[in-house]
């Protein structure tokens, strides 16, 4: 691993041009070498979604489709996966979700940065504990209580859950609107806005950047989870991306052509996002998972 | 009016920040009556009311039930339990067929210890001059972003007899296949490298960003000194990245302990392969026995709490600004 360390060379101003060119070479075949670890596997995917059956059986996972056209697998996982309507439930789980937790996070870092009230410790305390609790050990007795509300097998399960258990965008509201200044506030006061008017239209749009990291940190989960749509959304007709992707496990068994198309559909939209947005995605990240 | 506006402020959060304007602090004494002027006393709440009914319905209420539910043998169904105490808690730690799920979160540990090294080589080498950094740096981290559900499906293929893994030891001369996910003394090694491929990107990005605030000055003087790469590291970089080092140790602990999703994707939690969490999720929602399973979700809440607690005591709290 730590090839290009070089210890050895105790006095680098008198190492010979060759060690360094080996060091070169050694820190970019590691990296060769682990972008192929990363590549091969999907490569391999997207061979095989674009080959027939025959082809899978008759040829090895390396070799290349005969016909790169052959998008029949696709059509094929697209509409037998129901694919039309997993994305369509994810886009509506997505959509309502992510701007919840915009606006939930976004009013309790107001609430809790702009005022001062009884109680403040106590309730910026219950957030932070909060974060230590990771959601998959309590999903036994929050099942219940999502079933109590009659909210089981409903789109609604999931928005509500990944709304109220989201603390790490509170706090990426919270670091940024410490930074906006409070005299911004003060001067809209001067003109008789009240403090929603000032959460709507000076704190709202100043929180632009960390609404963006938010809604690309969220978005990426909500799109790729699977622990909660599998468990609260039963439902066939309520299958989201992930819940209907793996449901080709069942029908398409060893048809590895129409699960690797299929697979490939739910890997296309993240990775078109990620060559888009790939900046604010991995500053999106630092923020967000540091917390 | 405006005059005497202006000397309250918005309250006495503003007063300890440095932007604020200064204010006499004999003022500042009496925050909550001055601010009556300025907004009801229920103003924060009505932004608070939504997040904190989400919050404790679904953070706080949950861990208050499940510790009711742990000491019943309730099966999550009929409206009657009985009370057992702590019987459920003396089957989790007597029953080894329980307890044995705790040596798979052993593999999934040291496969991070392993993901820690990479993402840390692998930062510190995309931190100096490199060709194709940003090329590198998409590749790595990538498969963060991609589905579970996917990345099941991809290593499915991968692992399968005869599949890629196996095609491609056969290009490089090893012969004889394994059965990467169907032996048991192998599954989870498979199964955790497949969690190594999926999060060394992020620790990388993590650490790349921490890197990256070191004032380059720094380096300067290094190299003028004669240090090299190994000892710019040692002595520059891994100190200044240590808190993100040890939050990311500490998170490798906690996942170990909750990994869920890949091996239940893949195997079903099969051939030795459950997980605390699959055979949590197992006794709840398949066997009835939400009564054992709360008691064990407590078990694990406890192990992290304690795992976080300690880390807070060894690591003072210190703030990385990243970005």
């Amino acid at each position: 691993m730590t090839t290009t360390a070089t210890p050895n060379t105790r006095t680098p101003r008198r190492a010979p041009a060759p060690r360094a060119a080996l060091a070169g070479t050694a820190k970019y075949l590691s990296l060769v070498l682990a972008s192929a670890v990363v590549v091969v596997p999907l490569i391999v995917i997207l061979f095989t979604s674009l080959k027939t059956g025959r082809e899978v059986g008759d040829t090895g996972p390396l070799t290349l489709p005969d016909n790169w056209f052959n998008l029949d697998n696709y059509v094929n996982a697209f509409q037998q996966g129901n694919m039309l309507q997993a994305f369509l439930n994810t886009t509506i789980i997505l959509v309502v979700s992510t701007a919840g937790t915009v606006l939930i996070g976004s009013m309790t870092a107001y609430a809790i940065d702009r005022f001062e009230f009884r109680m403040k410790k106590l309730i910026v305390g219950l957030f932070l504990v909060a974060t230590l609790v990771p959601g998959v050990t309590t999903q036994v007795a929050t099942f219940q209580i999502v079933n109590d509300l009659g909210a089981f097998n409903t789109r609604w399960a999931p928005i509500l859950l990944y709304l109220g258990t989201d603390i790490v965008s509170i706090y990426v509201f919270l670091q940024f609107i410490r930074s906006i200044p409070v005299s911004l506030d003060e001067a809209a006061r001067l003109d008789g806005a009240n403090s929603f008017t000032i959460y709507w239209r000076i704190i709202l749009p100043m929180l632009k950047p960390a609404i963006a990291t938010v809604v690309i940190v969220k978005g990426i989960t909500v799109y790729n989870d699977f622990y909660i749509p599998f468990l609260y959304m039963p439902a066939s007709d309520l299958g989201t991306i992930s819940t209907s992707l793996f449901r080709f496990k069942g029908p398409f068994g060893a048809h590895w052509e129409t699960i690797s198309a299929g697979t490939i559909l739910v890997i296309l939209p993240t990775f078109i996002v990620f060559l888009a947005l790939q900046r604010f995605i991995y500053s999106g990240f630092s923020a967000g998972s540091t917390k | 009016m405006t005059a005497l506006q202006k000397d309250r402020g918005p309250g006495s959060p503003v007063a300890a920040r440095p932007a604020a304007p200064p204010e006499p602090p004999a003022r500042g004494r009496a925050p909550r009556r001055q601010g009556t002027r300025r907004y009801w006393w229920f103003t924060p709440w009505l932004y608070l009311l939504a997040p904190l009914v989400l919050l404790v319905t679904f953070t706080y209420l949950p861990i208050a039930d499940m510790l009711g539910y742990s000491l019943t043998d309730w099966d999550g169904v009929s409206p009657t339990s009985e009370n057992v105490g702590a019987e459920n808690y003396a089957d989790l730690f007597t029953r080894p067929e329980l307890f044995k799920v705790f040596l798979v979160s052993g593999v999934y540990l040291v496969a991070s210890f392993v993901q820690i090294a990479g993402a840390l080589y692998f930062a510190t080498v995309l931190s100096f001059n490199t060709r194709f950094r940003n090329l590198f740096k998409g590749i790595l981290f990538f498969p963060y972003l991609i589905n579970g559900v996917a990345i099941g499906f991809v290593f499915l293929y991968f692992f399968q007899p005869g599949g890629t893994l196996d095609s491609v030891l056969r290009l490089f001369g090893a012969d004889g296949q394994q059965l990467w996910l169907g032996d048991p003394d192998l599954v989870n090694k498979s199964l955790a490298g497949v969690s190594v491929w999926r999060f060394m990107g992020l620790n990388m990005v993590l650490f790349l960003g921490a890197i990256q605030s070191i004032p380059p000055h720094l380096y300067e003087a290094a190299s003028l000194d004669g240090a090299n790469s190994w000892q710019q590291f040692r002595h520059i970089i891994a100190p200044s990245i240590k808190p993100i080092i040890s939050l990311s140790v500490i998170l490798a602990i906690s996942g170990s302990l909750a990994v869920f999703e890949i091996p239940y994707i893949m195997t079903g939690g099969a051939n030795g392969s459950e997980t605390f969490v699959i055979q949590t999720v197992k006794l709840a929602f398949k066997f009835d026995k939400v009564g054992l399973a709360s008691a064990s979700a407590v078990v694990l809440l406890v192990l992290i709490l304690i795992v976080t607690w300690i880390q807070r005591r060894l690591v003072p709290e210190e703030r990385v600004e990243l970005s």
